[in-house]
């Protein structure tokens, strides 16, 4: 304990951090996991705008309808359905490897890009559906 | 650690209910309980907005307020309230230090999330009970 006084005067070396390491493939999704989480935080948003409109009548549900059917409104819904299905796909990668699975070398890094792969190619393949159910591209 | 002061009291009860947070793993374990129970309701989420693409307003009045779209709707919504709560307080108290920015962000983040939250579940259970 007396030693401990005495060291915050001096000038003690401060552990690494980030910007001395190379970034590496799990350092990169692990950021983008907490952005996406960040961006659906307030992308909740267009959900509640979209339920109350829905909730508050025709007029106000066809502006919702309007606005998202512009080019602005599908491209930040489609950011949307890729930050929800990645972030669900990282959690479920967070939850294999709270488990003590999956932490080796070469399965952290598979894990890591099936996450990648899987939510891109998932999230294509929703709009792809969407589509379709909505009568092909107009 | 301190051997300089003899007390009668353990180490132990001299740490104990001394903790930083004072809440144990509730916060780790609660933010991995919702996700686990956010994973089949986020797919169902999906399929219900997909779903839901291009139908009229009276259509889309009719789904969402039927009773198991709604409760599943409903359950989406307040379950990921929470976990973005938890969520959001994590990064605050990783990048703000400040000694009243902090505690005030803290505070916002509740405030936005309840606010959220209500005004989703709100519109989910007029829709459902056709007010």
């Amino acid at each position: 304990m007396a030693e401990a006084k005495t060291s915050t005067a001096k000038d003690r070396p401060l552990s690494p951090h980030l910007q001395i390491y190379r970034p590496t493939l799990t350092m990169m999704m692990s950021i983008v996991h907490r952005i996406t989480g960040a961006a659906l935080y307030f992308g909740t948003l267009l959900l509640v705008w979209w339920l109350t409109a829905a909730a508050a009548g025709p007029n106000a549900y066809a502006n919702v309808q309007w606005v998202m059917g512009t080019v602005i409104g599908r491209l930040v819904l489609f950011g949307y359905t890729w930050a929800l299905i990645h972030h669900m796909l990282g959690g479920i990668r967070h939850l294999i490897w709270d488990t003590g699975h999956g932490l080796g070398p070469v399965e952290r890094e598979w894990l890591t890009v099936a996450t990648l792969i899987g939510s891109i190619g998932l999230t294509v393949i929703l709009w792809f559906v969407g589509y379709l159910t909505m009568g092909g591209i107009r | 650690m301190s051997d300089h002061k003899p007390s009668i009291r353990t180490p132990l009860s001299r740490v104990r209910y001394l903790g930083a947070a004072r809440s144990g793993t509730k916060h780790f374990w609660h933010q991995r309980l919702t996700s686990v129970a956010l994973i089949p309701l986020t797919i169902g989420a999906v399929f219900v907005v997909i779903g839901l693409l291009g139908r009229n307003h009276a259509a889309v009045v009719q789904i969402l307020g039927s009773s198991p779209v709604a409760i599943g709707m409903l359950l989406f919504v307040l379950v990921s309230i929470y976990h973005m709560w938890l969520g959001m307080q994590v990064i605050i108290e990783d990048y703000v230090h400040g000694q009243i920015l902090r505690p005030l962000l803290v505070m916002a983040n509740t405030f936005f999330t309840i606010a959220v939250g209500l005004a989703a579940a709100y519109a989910i259970l007029k829709l459902s009970f056709g007010v």
